[in-house]
C-alpha cells in the first residue's frame, strides 16, 4: 500500500513553523516514515511545476504556514487546496495572521515608504521603491505583489483544520500528524489542540484567586515577576484566561506572561475582543475616571490583545481616515 | 535568443529567494539575479508596540534564529531604558546565545550547506544531504549532530521559555535566574559540544583539506570577492557574538574602522534596487558603487569568515588554534574565498562550545540576582550583536511612556546581500558556459549562495532509507530534464 | 457643491445596544411621547448594557454601523448590580483599542439613561448622529472573505459571522 502523500508549504512566515516541524521529526521518524513528502520547498528540490503535475486530491494533506501577504503566496496556497484532501492551516500566522499580521495597522504603502524611503540608514536620493517589474539590461525581472493586507490562510483557501501557537507546540504536531496517518482527525474545522484555557494547565493556577480583581497594571520591566504565584494576580498582563491551552504554559514557565499565541477556545469569533473582555473585568472600580485611568495603562491595546490575530479579527485592519472629517468646510 | 532561467525558491533566509540567470545568444551568462520577493514590514509596526514587546516580536523576523533577534532587541533595551544588567544576567545571555550559535552552526554545517563539500558538489542531488553526509563519515556521527543539538536546543528552552520565540529578555536583565540543575546540564552539554567541535574540525580536515579538488574550488576565482569584513570584537580584538567592539577591515586586512555599534548610522548606510524586496548595505565613507568589489566598494561582509577577519583571532584555546590553521592554509589574512565560510563556521562552533563550557563553570552565573530595574525615562537604544550570519543591529526610538516611534532594522544577512549577490553572479558566470547547464553547475551556483545562509534540510531529521527523495530538474521551459530518486 | 449635498443626505448608521429595564423603556417612552429621533439608529435590546460583548460593538462596526450606541441603567441601578460597571470597564479598554484601529472616539458612545429619560435618549441619538454626520462614513475596508472554517461553525451551530454571547452577566442577584 503506498503511504500518504502530504506537502509542506510556507507563506510569509519566519521559519519556526518549519523548524518546529525539524524539532518533531528528530523525535518521530516513525511517523515521517509512514508518509511520503512530495513538496517542501524549504527542504526538498521538488518544484512548482511537480506539484502541478499531481492529480486533484492526490496529496492527502497540505500543511501550510505563514499568513498570506504577496500573490505568490495565494496562488500557492489555491494550487495545494486544489490538490489536497486536508489543508491544515499550521501555526498562527496561518491561522490568526500572526504577530506580522500587526502589519494591518499600516497600509501597503505607508509600509514601503517607511523602509524604503524613511529608515535613518537609508541613502536614497532617487527615492526607488521595489518595483513589481523591472527592465534590467539583460531582460525584465519582476517581484510579486504585496497584497493590499496580510490574510489568514482561511481568507484565501479552504482550511479544514488549525494547528495553533507561534509556533504550534511539538506534541501537537505530532499528535496531528499521527491522526492524519491513522485517518482519526476530528471533524472538518476543528482546531487541533485542547478546548480549554491556558489557566487550566497553568502550574501556576492554584495561586489565581477565584473572583480576581486588579488595581493597576505594570509592564513587564517595571517590576520583578514572582516565579510562583499567578502573574496576573501580580498585575501583569497574562492573557492565560482568554487563551487556548496546550503549549504546556511555556511563556509562564520563562516567568513572562502569555501573550495569546495559541488564540482562542472554540466559540470565540474574535481573540481580541474576548481578551479585551476578559482583562476589562478585573479593573477594581466603579468610579468612571478610575476605570479610565486603569484602562489606560494598557498602553498598546491592539499589540496587546490583537498581538497574533489581527488579519482574523472582525475588523481585519485599521479604518481608513474618514474623507469629510469636519464635513461642514466648504 | 537570449534565455532565462529561474531558479525558484532557492534556500531560503529570512523569507524566499530566487535567482534568475540571464544567458546571451551564446549561452553564457550575461548576469545573475539574486532577489528576495518579501517584505513584511517589522519597521512599520512596530511603530506604536510596548518597547519591552521588541524582544519577543522582533524574533518573529526569522524562527531559524529567533534568539538572535530576541538578545539584539533586548539589549537595545538595555540601552534604552540606560540600565546595566546584573553580571549573571549578562553571563545568562551569553551562555544562551553561545549554545545557539553552536546549535545553528552544527545545523549548517552538517545538514545544510556543509553537504556540498562533505559529499561533494558533483554528487547526484540525493547525497548531496546528511544522508550522503552520514554516507561518507557514519551513522553514529549523524546521530551525534542531531543528540548533542536537541540536548542544547531543550536547554535553550528551559532557559528562555521557549526555544523558537524565546521570552526571558527584558531591558537590565532577564526573567529568571539560572536554575543550578541546568547550569549543571549546560556543563555536561557543553563538554560535549567541545568534544563534537573538535570532531568536527577532524571532519573538515579528513574530507575536504585532503581533497586537491576541493581545496581547489575554495580558493578558485569564481568563489572570490575583495571586500571590507566586518564584525564584534572583544577587548583583544578576538571574536566575540554576544557584545563586543565593531570592527571592520579593508580588502587588504588593515582595519578601516573601529567603533561602538552604537555608532552604526555613522558609518553603515543602506541601499535600494527596484528589483528586490532586500536593502543591501554598505560602507558610508567608502560610498555605494554598485555590485562590485575592491577597496573602492563600499560592499562589505559579515558572517564566519568576516569575522574571522575582521578580528585577530579566537579567545579560546582548540579554536585558536583551529583559526591559525585556517589562516596559514589559506595563504595569510584576509581570507576573500566564500567557501571557506565553511571552515570558519566550524572554528566559531569550537569557540561557542568553549565558551559555552567557561560561562556554564562560572560560580557567579548562579545568582539569583539577575535584574536591574529600570528608572530613566526612555528616548533611544541600539542593540547589536553576531547573529550566526552575521552582524545584527536593532535600533529603537521611543515616546516617554516607551512606546516605539521609530525601529531600524539592519539584519545580518542584509550586510551581506551585495556580496552574496555578486557571488552568484560571478559564480554562474564561471560556470555556465555555451547554454550547457546541468545539476551540478546549477547546484555550484547555488552553493555560492548556501556558503553565506543556508536553507532548512529536510534531511536533517531522517536518517539513511527511512526518506524517500524524488529529485527533479527542470530546462528553462519548465519541463523536466532529469529526475532522480531514492525510495 | 455636490460634495457637500452628498454630505448632508449621510445619514449614520448608529447601532443602539438598550437594556430592557432603563434605557429600552426609555425609548419606548421617546416613541410614545413623539419625540424625534433619526431613523438612521437602530435599537438592539439586550438584557443588560453588561451583556454587551465588545464581539457585539466590533461585528456592528464590521456589518455597516457608523457608530455604536451602549445605554445602561445609572450607577448603583442595574438590575444585575454591577451589569453597568462591567460594561464601563469594558468600554474604556474598547474606545482606545478602536481608537488605534482608526475608528474615532465619537463613533462609540455609552450613556446612562434611566427608564423616565425618553429625552435623554432622543438628544443622545441626534447629538450623536451629528457628530458621526460630520465625521463622515466610516470607511471599514472589506475583510477578505473567509473561505474557510467551514463545518466546525456550522456543527456548532454558530451562525456565520454572528457574534456568540459567551458570559451570562454572572454574580448579580435576580
Ligand atoms: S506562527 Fe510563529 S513560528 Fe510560525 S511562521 Fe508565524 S511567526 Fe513564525
Ligand atoms: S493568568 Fe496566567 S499565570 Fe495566572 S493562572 Fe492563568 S495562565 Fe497562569
Ligand atoms: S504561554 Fe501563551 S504565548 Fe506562550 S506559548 Fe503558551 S499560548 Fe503561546
Ligand atoms: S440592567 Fe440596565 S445596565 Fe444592567
Amino acid at each position: 500500500m503506498s503511504k500518504p502523500k502530504v506537502a509542506f508549504y510556507w507563506g510569509a512566515s519566519c521559519g519556526g513553523c518549519e523548524e518546529a516541524v525539524v524539532d518533531l521529526a528528530e523525535d518521530l521518524l516513525s511517523v515521517v516514515e509512514r508518509v511520503d513528502i512530495a513538496f517542501w520547498p524549504v527542504a526538498l528540490d521538488f518544484k512548482r511545476a511537480d506539484v502541478e503535475a499531481l492529480a486533484d486530491g492526490e496529496l492527502a494533506a497540505s500543511f501550510i504556514n505563514g499568513s498570506v501577504r504577496t500573490s505568490e503566496q495565494a496562488e500557492m496556497a489555491e494550487l495545494l487546496r486544489r490538490k489536497s484532501q486536508v489543508v491544515i492551516a499550521f501555526g498562527s500566522c496561518a491561522q490568526l495572521g500572526g504577530v506580522p499580521g500587526l502589519a494591518n495597522l499600516h497600509s501597503r504603502e505607508a509600509i514601503l515608504e517607511c523602509v524604503y524611503q524613511e529608515a535613518p540608514s537609508l541613502v536614497n536620493e532617487e527615492r526607488t521603491v521595489p518595483q513589481l517589474a523591472t527592465h534590467v539590461p539583460e531582460g525584465r525581472v519582476t517581484l510579486p505583489s504585496l497584497l493590499d493586507s496580510v490574510r489568514t490562510l482561511d481568507q484565501t483557501i479552504e482550511v479544514d483544520y488549525y494547528l495553533p501557537g507561534c509556533p504550534p507546540p511539538v506534541p501537537l504536531i505530532g499528535a496531528a500528524v499521527t491522526a492524519l496517518v491513522e485517518g482519526k482527525l476530528p471533524a472538518r474545522g476543528a482546531v487541533l489542540a485542547p478546548d480549554v484555557a491556558l489557566c487550566a494547565e497553568c502550574p501556576r493556577s492554584a495561586t489565581k484567586p477565584e473572583r480576581l480583581l486588579v488595581k493597576g497594571f505594570h509592564r513587564t520591566h517595571e517590576v520583578v515577576a514572582d516565579p510562583e504565584v499567578c502573574l496576573l494576580a501580580q498585575g501583569l498582563l497574562c492573557l492565560g484566561p482568554a487563551t487556548r491551552g496546550g503549549c504546556g504554559a511555556s511563556c509562564i514557565g520563562g516567568n513572562m506572561p502569555c501573550t495569546g499565541c495559541m488564540g482562542p477556545t472554540s466559540r470565540v469569533l474574535d481573540y481580541g475582543a474576548k481578551a479585551l473582555s476578559a482583562i476589562g473585568s478585573l479593573l477594581d472600580s466603579n468610579d468612571e475616571e478610575e476605570i479610565a485611568a486603569l484602562a489606560g495603562e494598557i498602553v498598546d491595546p491592539v499589540g496587546t490583545f490583537y498581538r497574533y490575530s489581527l488579519p482574523a479579527s472582525l475588523l481585519h485592519r485599521r479604518a481608513e481616515p474618514a474623507s469629510r472629517a469636519g464635513g461642514s468646510s466648504s | 535568443m537570449s534565455r532565462e532561467i529561474v531558479i525558484d525558491p532557492i534556500t531560503r533566509l529570512e523569507g524566499h529567494g530566487k535567482i534568475h540567470v540571464f544567458l546571451d545568444d551564446a549561452g553564457d551568462v550575461d548576469r545573475a539575479y539574486l532577489q528576495i520577493p518579501e517584505l513584511r514590514g517589522f519597521e512599520k509596526f512596530a511603530q506604536g508596540r510596548r518597547a519591552e514587546d521588541m524582544p519577543q516580536i522582533t524574533s518573529r523576523i526569522c524562527g531559524v534564529c529567533p534568539m538572535a533577534h530576541h538578545m539584539a532587541a533586548t539589549k537595545a533595551l538595555d540601552d534604552l531604558f540606560k540600565v546595566d544588567p546584573p553580571a549573571a544576567a549578562k553571563k545568562i545571555r551569553e551562555l544562551v546565545y553561545s549554545a545557539f550559535m553552536f546549535e545553528d552552526h552544527a545545523l549548517h554545517f552538517f545538514f545544510l550547506g556543509g553537504p556540498d563539500f562533505l559529499v561533494g558538489p558533483a554528487a547526484p542531488k540525493a547525497e548531496r544531504n546528511i544522508l550522503g553526509v552520514i554516507g561518507r563519515v557514519g551513522l553514529e556521527v549523524g546521530k551525534e549532530v542531531i543528540g548533542v543539538r536537541q540536548q542544547l536546543r531543550a536547554l535553550i528552552g528551559q532557559t528562555a521559555g521557549k526555544v523558537i520565540h524565546p521570552v526571558f529578555g527584558l531591558p537590565g536583565g532577564l526573567s529568571r535566574p539560572l536554575d543550578p540543575e541546568l547550569q549543571q546540564e549546560f556543563a555536561a552539554a557543553a563538554a560535549r559540544a567541545v568534544e563534537f567541535g573538535k570532531f568536527a574540525l577532524g571532519v573538515f580536515r579528513d574530507v575536504v583539506l585532503r581533497t586537491p579538488e576541493f581545496v581547489e574550488m575554495v580558493t578558485a576565482e569564481a568563489y572570490t570577492h575583495r571586500t571590507y569584513c566586518m564584525g564584534l570584537v572583544d577587548q583583544a580584538d578576538k571574536v566575540t557574538f554576544y557584545e563586543g567592539t565593531l570592527r571592520v577591515v579593508d580588502p587588504e586586512g588593515r582595519e578601516f574602522l573601529r567603533c561602538d555599534p552604537r555608532e552604526y548610522l555613522a558609518h553603515i548606510a543602506e541601499h535600494v534596487e527596484p528589483w528586490s524586496y532586500m536593502k543591501f548595505t554598505f560602507l558610508k565613507e567608502v560610498g555605494w558603487k554598485g555590485f562590485t568589489d575592491g577597496m573602492e566598494s563600499g560592499v562589505y561582509s559579515v558572517a564566519p569568515l568576516a569575522r574571522l577577519n575582521a578580528s585577530e583571532g579566537m579567545a579560546t584555546s582548540f579554536a585558536e588554534e583551529a583559526y591559525e590553521e585556517l589562516v596559514s592554509t589559506l595563504g595569510g589574512k584576509p581570507v576573500h574565498h566564500t567557501l571557506a565560510n565553511h571552515w570558519a563556521r566550524i572554528i566559531e562552533l569550537v569557540y561557542a562550545a568553549e565558551r559555552m563550557a567557561e560561562l556554564a563553570a562560572d560560580p557567579e552565573i548562579l545568582d539569583s540576582q539577575v535584574r536591574t530595574l529600570p528608572t530613566a525615562v526612555p528616548v533611544e537604544g541600539i542593540g547589536v550583536v553576531e547573529a550566526p550570519r552575521g552582524t545584527l543591529i536593532h535600533h529603537y526610538c521611543t515616546d516617554s511612556r516607551g512606546l516605539i516611534t521609530r525601529a531600524n532594522l539592519i539584519v545580518a544577512t542584509q550586510n551581506n546581500a551585495a556580496r552574496i549577490a555578486m557571488s552568484v553572479d560571478k559564480a554562474a558566470r564561471a560556470l555556465i558556459k555555451g547554454g550547457e547547464v546541468d545539476d551540478a553547475l546549477l547546484n555550484q551556483v547555488e552553493m555560492a549562495f548556501r556558503a553565506y545562509d543556508p536553507c532548512l534540510g529536510c534531511a536533517t531529521h531522517s536518517l539513511p532509507g527511512q526518506m524517500p527523495l524524488i529529485i527533479a530538474i527542470h530546462d528553462p521551459g519548465g519541463g523536466v530534464v532529469r529526475e532522480i530518486r531514492r525510495d | 457643491m455636490p460634495e457637500a449635498e452628498l454630505e448632508r443626505r449621510f445619514d449614520p448608521r448608529i447601532v443602539a445596544f438598550f437594556c430592557n429595564w432603563c434605557t429600552y423603556t426609555a425609548a419606548d417612552l421617546a416613541g410614545i411621547s413623539r419625540m424625534e429621533y433619526p431613523p438612521g439608529v437602530r435599537i438592539v435590546r439586550l438584557m443588560c448594557s453588561g451583556r454587551v460583548d465588545p464581539q457585539f460593538v466590533l461585528a456592528a462596526f464590521r456589518h455597516g454601523a457608523d457608530g455604536v450606541l451602549i445605554g445602561g441603567c445609572h450607577p448603583g441601578d442595574c438590575h444585575y448590580q454591577e451589569g453597568n460597571y462591567k460594561a464601563r470597564r469594558r468600554f474604556e479598554l474598547l474606545r482606545m483599542l478602536l481608537r488605534d484601529m482608526g475608528i474615532e472616539g465619537e463613533r462609540l458612545r455609552l450613556e446612562w439613561i434611566s427608564a423616565s429619560e425618553g429625552d435623554k435618549v432622543a438628544r443622545v441619538c441626534n447629538e450623536m448622529t451629528e457628530q458621526i454626520r460630520a465625521l463622515g462614513p466610516l470607511r471599514l475596508r472589506a475583510a477578505p472573505p473567509r473561505a474557510g472554517r467551514p463545518s466546525a461553525r456550522e456543527a456548532a451551530g454558530e451562525g456565520a459571522g454572528e457574534p456568540v454571547v459567551e458570559e451570562p452577566v454572572g454574580e448579580a442577584a435576580r
